[in-house]
């Protein structure tokens, strides 16, 4: 059974689905603080549109997925507080580029397997020097939220109070949006466009109704994402050739559910 | 050019069109004023898993988007008002149903070499290989769905607007809830067939937002967004159907227009009027007594 642990697919499967849940439960736990979940949703979606240019146009995916989850991010940072008007023009926007990617698509006339491997995600085609540009991206990543740590903490659960001590909460938001979009781009390869959320909410989600403080409530998401990646990388090696992210999404929901109908936390969900 | 509009092709894509967006432009109306945008994306991402569950067991993906959608709204139903626009409970089912969705579509697309683009066709619509047997269903989910809709009306608008008046007045909120749900789910089916998963929230949500930008009456509202539903579809099926860019794919035509009809009626609402809900309006057009106290 361990010999699976050879083989340098699987390796390079492990190491970048650790470096993706550790970068996605830590942003996720500020993500689902601040009620971001549907933003959370979209800007992979949103993503899709970029990488199916890119590859139209011939350069990397991940440029393109980058370019337009940024873009998306810093918009969701500036738009206000209104959950109807945020939702309502998120989505509007999400739709608009899924229907982007999808004339790309249409355009594109080589091989879509590009495109189907940004939607689902290739776990298990990640090359080594891919999983060297993971590290160092998370690595950045983590480095950034670090250093941000205290004024981001302070304006998600009180933006008045943090903007009344001075602050700079606009640009924290944009910043934090920065870093998802960020988040988003080295994740895909791992969950796919589709299920990037999974990674990114359902350990975060599952951390807040265990523990109420930040720090604890971080690390029990970081050990949850490590945990499910582990699991579903394991899981699909050993089903044959079913998908990751299925496995993923299924043992974060079965997670989920009993946490949230028996939560010793009673916190009002955003 | 007109020859392609007579073709049996665009006129069953034209009849299924119409009845998703009639739909979705009311049904529409009601998921904005009530806040329940995400929960309508995670009815499409349930149609997702129904669609390849139903393909795979060599059902028609429409079928299964329906019987999907209306079990879960359903078992929303039953969980109530606990339910409510909880954003963080809808994402964790979204992506349960997504992850479903992903793994019957792999099992069927490994499963013979003439499925591999049943994904594209799911993800981003099928109304050109739409069936005659899958237009009657539409139709009937249509009518249905409008019928409901008709029937509850008055007492739907009243509680999507104050459900708590609405309640100390007698109005049955749980059950005009569950009623709307199940319209929802069939409006969902529904538009997720023509334009496909990632798309259909175009023409659920779009229409409506863009004319209650515009207006604040609820039935100018409402049958502003039915105006802009049926436009958007039918200006989209023309433009796929004889525009340039060698026909761009339909899902991109709608989401195309739907968005700019989104962006034009934001510009012009945010320039012509305040912002707020007028509440003597809502009283004329809910109780129906001219706004007199």
């Amino acid at each position: 059974m361990l010999d699976v642990l050879r083989l340098p697919f699987i390796v390079h499967a492990l190491l970048t689905g650790s470096f993706a849940a550790v970068v996605a439960a830590v942003s996720g736990y500020f993500l689902v603080s601040r009620g971001l979940t549907f933003a959370g949703h979209a800007l992979p979606n949103i993503g899709f549109a970029g990488a199916a240019g890119a590859v139209l146009l011939g350069i990397e995916p991940v440029y393109g997925l980058f370019a337009f989850t940024l873009g998306a991010g810093v918009v969701v940072g500036f738009i206000g507080k209104d959950v109807r008007e945020r939702d309502v023009s998120i989505g509007v926007v999400m739709t608009f580029a899924l229907g982007l990617g999808l004339l790309f698509l249409a355009l594109y006339s080589g091989y879509a397997a590009r495109v189907y491997g940004i939607l689902f995600g290739n776990i298990l085609g990640i090359s080594a020097k891919a999983v060297m540009v993971t590290a160092a991206a998370s690595g950045i990543i983590l480095a950034m939220i670090a250093f941000l740590y205290r004024p981001l903490l302070f304006s998600t659960f009180d933006p008045p109070a943090a903007e009344a001590r001075g602050v700079p909460v606009k640009l924290l938001s944009v910043l934090f949006m920065a870093l998802i979009a960020a988040t988003v781009s080295l994740s895909i390869q791992v969950m796919g466009a589709l299920l990037v959320f999974t990674l990114l909410v359902g350990p975060a989600a599952t951390a807040t109704r265990l523990v109420k403080s930040p720090v604890a409530a971080i690390l029990v998401s970081v050990g949850l994402g490590l945990a499910y990646v582990w699991f579903g990388i394991f899981l699909a090696a050993a089903s044959g050739r079913l998908p990751v992210s299925f496995f993923i999404a299924t043992l974060s929901f079965l997670v989920y559910l009993p946490v949230r109908l028996i939560s010793p936390v009673a916190r009002e969900a955003a | 050019m007109f020859d392609l509009l007579s073709s049996d092709v665009f006129q069953k894509a034209f009849l299924g069109g119409t009845a998703a967006a009639a739909m979705a432009g009311l049904v529409g109306y009601f998921l904005v004023l009530r806040v329940q945008a995400f929960a309508a994306e995670a009815f499409m991402d349930i149609c997702f898993a129904g669609a390849t569950g139903a393909s795979l067991l060599g059902q028609s993906p429409l079928i299964g988007m329906i019987a999907f959608s209306l079990l879960s709204a359903l078992s929303l139903g039953a969980l109530g008002e606990r339910a409510r626009g909880r954003n963080v409970e809808i994402g964790m089912v979204l992506s349960f149903a997504l992850g479903l969705g992903v793994l019957f579509l792999s099992i069927y697309t490994r499963s013979s070499a003439s499925h591999s683009n049943a994904g594209v066709s799911i993800l981003f619509g099928s109304i050109l290989s739409v069936q005659p047997a899958d237009l009657y269903r539409m139709l009937a989910c249509g009518s249905a769905a409008l019928l409901a809709l008709a029937v509850v009306y008055r007492p739907l608008l009243f509680a999507s607007i104050d459900p708590t008046s609405a309640r100390a007045r007698g109005v049955p909120v749980r059950s005009l809830s569950v009623v709307f749900l199940l319209v929802l789910a069939l409006a969902a089916a529904a538009c997720t067939f023509v334009v496909g998963v990632l798309l259909a929230f175009a023409l659920l949500i779009a229409p409506a937002a863009a004319a209650m930008n515009l207006t604040d009456r609820p039935l100018r509202a409402l049958l502003l967004s039915l105006a802009f539903g049926l436009l958007i579809t039918w200006a989209g099926l023309l433009v796929s159907f004889i525009g340039p860019w060698r026909h761009p794919p339909i899902g991109f035509s709608i989401s195309a227009l739907a968005g700019l009809v989104y962006a034009v009626a934001t510009i012009v609402g945010r320039r012509g009027r305040p912002r707020r809900v007028q509440s003597v309006d809502l009283d004329r057009e809910v109780r129906g007594n001219g706004g007199k106290p």
